[in-house]
C-alpha cells in the first residue's frame, strides 16, 4: 500500500491515498495539485473522511472546482478540476 | 453555488429513499445504542451511585457524535493552516472555546463550577510545542485520535495505545533521568515533605511537579484583575477577556491572513469595503457548516458536562470521586489521598495515562510510588474509571454516527502509519506530561475557565505544528523521490 500518482490520459491524473489518515491525503493533494496545469482533471482516491472538509476547503480557497463525488462505505472518489 | 453542494449529486448512494434498517450501518449503530443503554440501567440497578460515572459516558458519547460530525480534530486547527492553508478547523474551535466559556461562566455563577486552573511557566510552552509536534504525524489530536478510532481506524488505536503507555512510563522515569533534574528541583521537591513512598527525590517527573510546577502560581483572569463579582467575573473576566476577545482576534488575524485573498478573489472583489470584509469573515465561518456546528454544540456540551458535574459532587456531598468509590467499598487503586482522576469536565490523556499504568502495574511494574498516581489520580480499574469511560464512549458516539453516515471502514495501518502513530503518539504523551494536558485539558478546558495558560499551550502547540509540517514535508520530499510520486 503506497501512495499511487499516475497520468491516466493527456490532462487526466489519479491519485490514489487510499488507507492514508490525515496529513497525508489533504498534503498529497496539495502537492499534486500544484504540479498540474490549468483544466487538468485530478481522480481522487482516499479512505480517510477526516480529510474531506479539509479538501473541499482547500479547493474553494484555490478556485479549483470539484467535479463529482463519490462517496461510499468509507471510501472516497473525486474528481477536481484544476483552476 | 459551493463545491460541497455542486459535487453532492453523488453522494451517499443508495441512502436516500430507503427505509433506516435497509442500510446495516444502522442496524450496528442501533445495535451499540441499545447495548449502551441495557448496560447503562444494568449499572443503575446494581447502585444508583452509578450515575456520577455514567455522566461521563454519556457526556462522551456527546463528545464523540459531534467530534465525528464535524470531523472536529484540533491538531488540523494547526495543521492544515501550515500545510495545505485552510483555517476551517481553527474557526471552528475559536468557535468552541466561545460558546464554552460562556457556559462555563454559566455554571460558575451557579457556583458548580470544577475547574481548577494550571500553574503557569516554560514547561506549557515547551509541553505544547512537543505535542504540536507529534500530532502532525500521528494525524490527529488527543480527542481526533479517539473519534478516529470509533470510525475503524486502527492506525488512530494505535495512536491511543502509545500515548497510554509512554505516558504512564515517563512519569516512573528515574535513574540517569535524575542527573539532568536541576538541584534546585531537587532541593524544592524535598522540601515538601512529602510521604515517603512517592520518594518524590527519585524519578524527573516527581521533581519537576513538586520542585518546579508546584512553586508556580496558577490562577483564573477575573481573579488577577481583581474582578470580584460572580457575574462580571465569571462573564467579563474569565469569559470576554480571557476566551472571547481572543478568540475573536484569533479569527480576524486567520480572515486577513488566511482567508482574505481567496475569498475575495472568488468573489472578484477588487476594492474591498467593510461590508465586504464582514461577509469574508461571515463566509470563512460557515465554509465549513459540519464543524461549525459542532464547535457551538461541543462548547455547550462541555459546560453542560462540568454543571452535571458540578451538581453530582453537591449532591453525594464529595470532592472527588474516589470519595464516592470508597463509600461504595472500591478502595482497590485509589490515591493515598482516597482521590482518583476527575476533573469533571472534558479531558482525555490523564485517563488513557492510569489506562497504561494499570495494565503495567498488573504485568509487575511499580507505578504507584510517583506523585501522578500515587498521590493524584490513582490507578483504578478501567472498568470503574470514570473518565476512562468518557474516552470509551467518544468512541462509540463516534462509531454511531460513522456508522449511520456510512463512513465507518476498518483501516488497517502500513509501516509508515503505523509508526507515525507510535512515535507521533509518544511525543504527544511526553508533551501531554510536560505541558500538563493536552489539546482539551490544557488549552479548551483552560481558557475557557479563563486560564491563560491554555493560550501559551496553543501558542506552544502551534509552533510544535509549524515545525512539525515542515519535517512532515521533509519525509514527503524524500518519498516522492524514489516512488511513482513524480510525474
Amino acid at each position: 500500500m503506497a501512495v499511487k500518482f499516475e497520468k491516466v490520459s493527456d490532462g487526466d491524473y489519479l491519485l490514489d491515498v487510499t488507507g492514508y489518515v490525515c496529513p497525508h491525503p489533504q498534503m498529497y493533494t496539495k502537492k499534486v495539485l500544484c504540479k498540474l496545469g490549468s483544466g487538468d482533471v485530478l481522480t481522487l482516491m482516499f479512505d480517510n473522511p477526516s480529510s474531506c472538509e479539509s479538501i473541499i476547503a482547500m479547493c474553494e480557497s484555490a478556485g479549483d472546482e470539484l467535479l463529482e463525488r463519490a462517496d461510499d462505505g468509507g471510501s472516497f472518489r473525486w474528481r477536481i478540476c484544476k483552476a | 453555488m459551493s463545491n460541497e453542494v455542486r459535487a453532492a449529486t453523488l453522494d451517499m448512494p443508495g441512502l436516500r429513499g430507503s427505509a433506516w434498517y435497509g442500510h446495516k450501518g444502522n442496524i450496528y449503530a442501533a445495535i451499540i445504542v441499545t447495548l449502551v443503554m441495557l448496560c447503562l440501567a444494568w449499572a443503575l440497578l446494581q447502585d444508583m451511585r452509578w450515575i456520577y460515572l455514567l455522566v461521563y459516558i454519556w457526556f462522551g458519547l456527546g463528545y464523540g457524535i459531534f467530534l465525528q460530525y464535524g470531523r472536529f480534530c484540533m491538531a488540523s486547527a494547526v495543521r492544515d493552516l501550515f500545510a495545505v492553508g485552510v483555517p476551517r478547523m481553527a474557526v471552528g474551535m475559536l468557535i468552541a472555546v466561545m460558546l464554552f466559556s460562556l457556559t462555563a461562566a454559566v455554571v460558575k455563577v451557579l457556583g458548580v463550577n470544577t475547574f481548577h486552573p494550571h500553574p503557569l511557566g516554560w514547561h506549557i510552552l515547551i509541553g505544547g510545542a512537543i505535542f504540536g509536534f507529534g500530532i502532525v504525524f500521528t494525524g490527529g489530536c488527543a480527542s481526533g485520535s479517539l473519534y478516529k478510532s470509533g470510525e475503524g481506524n486502527i492506525g488512530s488505536m494505535l495512536v491511543v495505545l502509545s500515548i497510554s503507555f509512554t505516558q504512564a512510563y515517563y512519569v516512573t522515569l528515574g535513574g540517569w533521568l535524575n542527573k539532568l533534574v536541576p538541584a534546585s528541583w531537587t532541593a524544592s521537591a524535598a522540601a515538601k515533605d512529602m510521604p515517603a513512598q512517592l520518594s518524590v527525590t527519585d524519578g524527573w517527573f516527581d521533581q519537576f511537579v513538586a520542585g518546579y510546577v508546584w512553586d508556580l502560581h496558577a490562577g483564573q483572569l477575573a481573579d488577577q484583575l481583581g474582578f470580584d463579582g460572580l457575574f462580571s467575573g465569571a462573564f467579563v473576566g474569565n469569559a470576554f477577556l480571557g476566551a472571547i476577545l481572543p478568540s475573536l482576534l484569533l479569527m480576524g488575524y486567520l480572515y486577513f491572513v488566511v482567508y482574505r485573498k481567496g475569498y475575495l478573489r472568488r468573489r472578484k472583489v477588487t476594492v474591498p469595503r467593510l461590508r465586504d470584509h464582514l461577509r469574508g469573515v461571515w463566509s470563512m465561518v460557515v465554509s465549513s457548516r459540519n464543524t461549525a456546528i459542532a464547535g457551538l454544540c461541543l462548547g455547550v456540551l462541555a459546560g453542560a458536562h462540568m454543571w452535571a458535574t458540578g451538581e453530582l459532587r453537591e449532591h453525594y456531598g464529595i470532592f472527588n470521586f474516589g470519595e464516592l468509590l470508597a463509600n461504595m467499598g472500591h478502595t482497590a487503586g485509589l490515591s493515598i489521598q482516597d482521590t482518583v482522576f476527575d476533573p469533571g469536565y472534558w479531558y482525555i490523556t490523564t485517563q488513557e495515562a492510569q489506562w497504561g499504568a494499570w495494565l503495567l502495574d498488573k504485568g509487575g511494574m511499580q507505578m504507584s510510588d510517583n506523585i501522578f498516581f500515587g498521590l493524584e489520580n490513582g490507578i483504578p480499574n478501567p472498568l470503574i474509571n470514570a473518565p476512562g469511560w468518557m474516552s470509551i464512549g467518544i468512541i462509540l458516539g463516534a462509531a454511531v454516527i460513522a456508522l449511520s453516515r456510512r463512513e465507518f471502514k476498518w483501516k488497517v495501518p502500513n509501516l509508515e502509519t503505523a509508526m507515525f502513530a507510535l512515535v507521533g503518539g509518544a511525543l504527544m504523551g511526553l508533551g501531554a506530561r510536560i505541558g500538563m494536558g493536552c489539546n482539551i485539558g490544557a488549552f479548551f478546558a483552560t481558557v475557557t475557565n479563563g486560564d491563560l495558560s491554555g493560550w501559551v499551550f496553543l501558542g506552544g502547540m502551534t509552533a510544535g505544528g509549524w515545525l512539525g509540517v515542515k519535517a512532515f514535508n521533509s519525509w514527503m520530499e524524500w518519498r516522492s523521490g524514489d516512488d511513482d510520486l513524480a510525474i
